[in-house]
């Protein structure tokens, strides 16, 4: 049923594939395009995210700013490093938690499979320490989340 | 003993859940594990109380040295996270579809 995998790789990468029902033109537009990230690019339910700054040109900039509506947020800054529409794009970003985690570089690759895409998204951290600091930080919204929800049951 | 209230109440806090995905690359000294937390030894010995008690971590003699390691209900705990990260991502794609599908409905010129 899941469409996604998400694995690691040696000690410093994460790779992450999942196929898509659209075109990689679609894909990529929805990736590239901010009044289409802010639509999904929201993590666990109830965050949104009011800023949404995407350069879309190698050099560009990125930020995104996410909110769960009661005082909670944070935000990421990037710059893309190339771009080939509608196949690939490179870029880095760096979580402000305030203090900046160490770069995430992360290669997306778009590729036809059928009438639909296969996205393939390879990130690479410094070192092993940094990747596991930052699936850390990842589960950590997963985890506030089921512990704010347990709260409520309690 | 697994208590599953004390692995609960010790995954409670983000310090400990951080050592635990540090130990998850593999062995580790107090020293290593104090490193990328700004704290003092004593601080992050607490904090590996809490995890051992909790039987998320084991002690190893080494010498000198106590390097910790996941322990079974450790490595399950961490399991779990990635589980749950699983689901925010996939959260996130199963919206994209939606906004695929709507891409697809809405537009039918091309723009370059």
């Amino acid at each position: 049923m899941s469409k996604m995998t998400l694995k690691t790789e040696g000690d410093t990468h994460i790779i992450v594939t999942r196929r898509f029902a659209a075109p990689p033109e679609a894909v990529y537009r929805a990736h590239t395009d901010p009044k289409l990230i802010q639509k999904w690019l929201l993590g666990p339910e109830g965050w949104t995210m009011p800023v949404c700054i995407n350069e879309a040109k190698a050099g560009g900039k990125i930020r995104y700013e996410w909110t769960n509506g009661k005082g909670g947020g944070f935000h990421i800054t990037g710059e893309y490093l190339e771009l080939e529409p509608y196949n690939r794009i490179v870029h880095v970003e760096r979580m402000h938690l305030p203090d900046p985690t160490p770069d995430n570089h992360i290669e997306t690759r778009f590729e036809a499979d059928g009438a639909g895409t296969l996205m393939t998204m390879r990130m690479t951290l410094p070192d092993g320490k940094t990747r596991a600091a930052m699936l850390a930080t990842g589960m950590e919204r997963g985890m506030e989340a089921s512990y704010v929800r347990l709260e409520g049951m309690l | 003993m697994y208590d599953l209230d004390d692995a609960f109440s010790a995954l409670a806090d983000p310090t400990r859940r951080a050592i635990l995905a540090r130990l998850a690359t593999g062995e580790a000294t107090v020293n290593e594990l104090a490193e990328p937390f700004e704290m003092t030894q004593p601080a992050i010995s607490q904090h590996l109380k809490v995890l051992e008690d909790a039987g998320l971590i084991v002690r190893r003699v080494e010498g000198t040295k106590r390097p910790r390691r996941l322990a079974k209900a450790g490595i399950e705990a961490i399991d779990q996270w990635l589980a749950m990260l699983r689901k925010a991502l996939e959260a996130n794609y199963d919206r994209l579809d939606e906004v695929l599908a709507g891409m697809g409905k809405h537009k039918k010129g091309k723009k370059r």
